[in-house]
């Protein structure tokens, strides 16, 4: 096999075949590994810039009376949802702060999932994992005065914890009964949501007589310095992001630990055959797979101005990873440059939807696009008339007997 | 079976795994029973009574209502359950392990009920006809993966078929009248089935990839038009409600009648579709070469049957009871489209189907029980008996864990499910 553009050629154990390879047939250099994603969110871009078209509303009205100007109307509604989409990300100081901000915990939530994948496991529950490693750290950051530098790593350490029990019950659930990891993940996503909803009810949480699910305000010793100053959101997460990333890599390429937690992932029947404990794997992925969605989880709690937590802290960035993972094909750098493209999408995505009133659900759309293409590179190919890797798209998770 | 046995469990002569079961969940009933005479039982003041009402203000038959003493009946209860634990402990007749889960879950239920309604009355037939109508969207879901994975497809994109098919449904519906509305939902959710399979057989993607990209497409798609369109036309979104079809006679069954005959076609259609797609899969043509498709493609295909074929067609045939079902959710349940509106249930039909353990009438029955645990939970909420309404809200999603954790005990697939058969 060819060496993978990201792995030093000296790396310890044989990775095989890296998820991007297996999914794309491209490992020879880097410019062919970017080929694929570069082409898939070209290709999504102009399939957003379609259905742009297609639900402008007053355009379509009228359309029966000057088509020529509403057909004009469309491409301009094109051109300004993008052009704002793109001035939100990058065009300022605060455009750029605000895509690093998103970016943050959508990086920590992206190599929860994509080490999951490395494993064999489909993690479909960031954002449960998120909201109760979230809550540990509120909890944290309500209860204990300390300073600042002990503060703020107490109260990550408990998401830590808390999203890593999230994540390793569903681990222990896969290992001892085979229960299915993308079932119980979901579900545990939901009993999450519920049980944050109620806990912000309560005293622990908040001064007494108020009903509004939203937590007492943060002490200062525990909100996430910011980077650029007040004025701007982004904050030290976003090292504590980047410094996940290296990290995982060295996890996953320089340890026994992450040799075998790939290992169980191309093949558990080997793996057990090797002499490894594939059940204490299985749950141990699932612990640190739940663990980074707590971190990214705190990131949002501790991070978010007004640094009141409500009820819904972890928005839609659990199922953003998932995409952001794939994209990245489950490759802690590939993870890091997918969060940053999808922190700038989405932080556009708010200033396209404010601006241009083209709704932020588009990124949504442009996500699965992405998904979809970087899953099925002969539709890229077919569209675009690259060369043909020669190979078929492999299985990343595997089916309910497993 | 999963890579966690143990390779002595072959060699030495053990308790079977059924025998273990058995032992294990009959410590657990006894504990439940003594939990449920201790808390439901004697938990109750002395001299409260719970009325249990039978009949709803539409019945033909009126006034009717089972009054109990919760303290008695739920300390018979507790001894009931704590009894099938003990007999659960012999390890004998262990083909009725199931029954006397489901038994005790059914009385642990109703325990429970006479517990919350202590002094005051609950509509009991009103609970059960909910129950009906609230697993109606799960049966669907649960059939339309059934349907898939009997043909080895693994469809994680129930949820986005039937979020979709609700939004055709009420557009359409809104636009141009209920049977377009129920055809375009049957409609986009075949459209959705054949994305399904084309990217996994076309493509060979990763199946459950390929269902994340539907449900994502789905929900993207319909937030974005109900944003950009439904809020700019609200007439859109504003689709006749499909009124109950009373069965006379049936109708005017007490209890029964209210539970089952006195719905919208879709819950008949469910029903019928439940039935219909087991005969048709144990005593038809068209089934078996359906599941010889989904336990060993290669020797289908040598047999003659093309494998792509089949899968296609039993894949879209799928997405259309989603698209049904998705339906039913717009035009009935809730006569309106909002945003994410499915909220998970396909997920729970996923689970529902495995809990049914790939059988229609499995997959009805597991449809019921999460089902009940949905109108148990609306019901108590307005009960007022201080459990914190999340932790309600929470039950239906447990029971789900629970179940496809294996309670029910080991289930096993169709062989082939969720691998891409590759023609040489």
């Amino acid at each position: 096999m060819s060496d993978q553009p990201d792995v030093p050629p000296d790396d310890v154990g044989d990775p095989g075949p890296s998820l991007m390879q297996r999914i794309t047939g491209v490992g020879e250099s880097a410019r062919r590994a970017l080929l694929l994603p570069s082409l898939a969110l070209v290709l999504a871009l102009l399939v957003g810039a379609v259905i742009i078209m297609l639900t402008d509303v007053d355009a379509w009205q009228l359309m029966g009376t000057d088509a020529g100007a509403a057909i004009g109307d469309m491409f301009e509604g094109v051109w300004v949802a993008y052009r704002e989409l793109f001035a939100g990300a990058f065009g300022s100081v605060r455009g750029i702060s605000e895509t690093l901000f998103t970016a943050t915990p959508l990086i920590l939530a992206g190599l929860a999932v994509a080490i999951g994948f490395q494993a064999g496991l489909f993690n479909i529950g960031a954002t449960g994992q998120m909201f109760v490693g979230g809550l540990f750290a509120t909890w944290i950051a309500l209860h204990v005065t300390l300073p600042s530098y002990l503060h703020i790593p107490l109260a990550i350490l408990a998401a830590i914890v808390g999203g890593g029990l999230w994540g390793g019950l569903a681990g222990l659930l896969k290992a001892k009964t085979g229960a299915h990891e993308v079932i119980t993940t979901i579900m545990l996503n939901f009993i999450a949501g519920f049980f944050v909803l109620w806990a912000l009810k309560t005293s622990a949480f908040q001064d007494e007589g108020s009903n509004i699910p939203q937590s007492s305000p943060l002490p200062e010793s525990v909100q996430l310095p910011t980077i650029f100053g007040d004025e701007f959101r982004v904050n030290i997460g976003l090292f504590i992001a980047i410094g996940a990333v290296f990290f995982i890599q060295w996890l996953l390429y320089r340890s026994t630990t992450g040799f075998e937690f790939r290992a169980v992932g191309s093949s558990p029947g080997a793996s057990l055959y090797a002499g490894m404990n594939v059940a204490v794997l299985i749950t141990l992925v699932m612990f640190v797979s739940g663990a980074l969605s707590g971190v990214a989880g705190s990131t949002m709690t501790l991070g978010l101005p007004p640094y009141r937590v409500s009820e819904s802290f972890p928005g839609t960035i659990g199922f953003d990873a998932i995409a952001l993972a794939l994209l990245g094909r489950s490759h802690p750098y590939g993870v890091l440059w997918s969060g940053l493209l999808f922190g700038a999408l989405i932080a556009g995505g708010r200033t396209m939807q404010a601006a241009a009133g083209v709704s932020v659900d588009l990124v949504i759309v442009m996500q699965a696009l992405i998904i979809m293409f970087i899953a099925a590179p002969e539709l890229v190919r077919a569209v675009f008339r690259v060369e043909h890797g020669g190979e078929a798209a492999d299985q990343v998770t595997r089916g309910w007997g497993a | 079976m999963t890579a966690t046995a143990n390779p002595n469990d072959m060699i030495h002569v053990r308790a079977t795994p059924e025998e273990k079961r058995s032992t294990i969940i009959g410590a657990v009933l006894i504990a439940l029973g003594a939990y449920i005479f201790w808390q439901f039982g004697l938990g109750v003041e002395p001299g409260l009574q719970a009325t249990f009402n039978l009949s709803l203000q539409t019945d033909t038959v009126q006034g009717l209502a089972w009054v109990v003493d919760p303290r008695q009946f739920s300390m018979i209860i507790g001894v009931i359950v704590a009894g099938l634990g003990g007999w659960r402990l012999t390890r004998r007749a262990l083909q009725y392990t199931n029954l006397s889960l489901a038994i005790s879950f059914l009385l642990l239920v109703m325990a429970f009920l006479a517990w919350a309604a202590a002094g005051s009355q609950f509509s009991l037939v009103g609970m059960l006809r909910s129950t009906v109508v609230l697993s109606v969207v799960v049966v669907f879901g649960a059939l339309t993966g059934l349907m898939c994975e009997r043909v080895g497809v693994v469809n994680i994109g129930i949820e986005g078929q039937l979020l979709a098919g609700a939004f055709a449904a009420v557009v359409l519906s809104s636009a141009f009248g209920t049977a377009a509305g129920v055809l375009g939902g049957v409609a986009v959710g075949a459209l959705l089935g054949w994305l399904l399979a084309w990217l996994s057989i076309r493509f060979q993607v990763d199946q459950i990839i390929a269902g994340v990209v539907i449900n994502f497409l789905a929900l993207g798609l319909t937030s974005l038009m109900s944003a950009r369109i439904l809020s700019e036309i609200q007439t859109l979104n504003a689709p006749e409600r499909i009124p109950a079809i009373r069965i006379p006679f049936l109708a005017d069954i007490p209890v029964l009648g209210a539970m089952f005959f006195d719905h919208t076609y879709f819950v008949y259609g469910m029903f019928l579709l439940v039935f219909g797609i087991h005969y048709g899969l144990f005593y038809s043509r068209w089934g078996l070469r359906s599941r010889s498709v989904g336990e060993h493609p290669k020797a289908a295909d040598t047999a003659g049957i093309n494998v792509y074929w089949v899968r296609y067609r039993n894949v879209i045939l799928g997405g259309m009871i989603a698209g049904f079902g998705g339906a039913f959710l717009g035009l009935a349940q809730v006569a309106r489209f909002e945003e994410n509106m499915t909220g998970g249930i396909g997920f729970i039909g996923l689970a529902a189907m495995i809990f049914g353990r790939w059988l229609p009438i499995g997959a009805l029955g597991a449809g019921l029980v999460f089902g009940l645990s949905r109108a148990v939970q609306q019901k108590v909420a307005i009960l007022n008996t201080g459990i914190p309404s999340e932790f309600l809200f929470m039950v239906p999603y447990i029971v789900t864990i629970i179940v496809v954790a294996g309670v029910v005990g080991r289930t096993r697939p169709p062989a082939a499910d969720g691998i891409p058969y590759i023609k040489d």
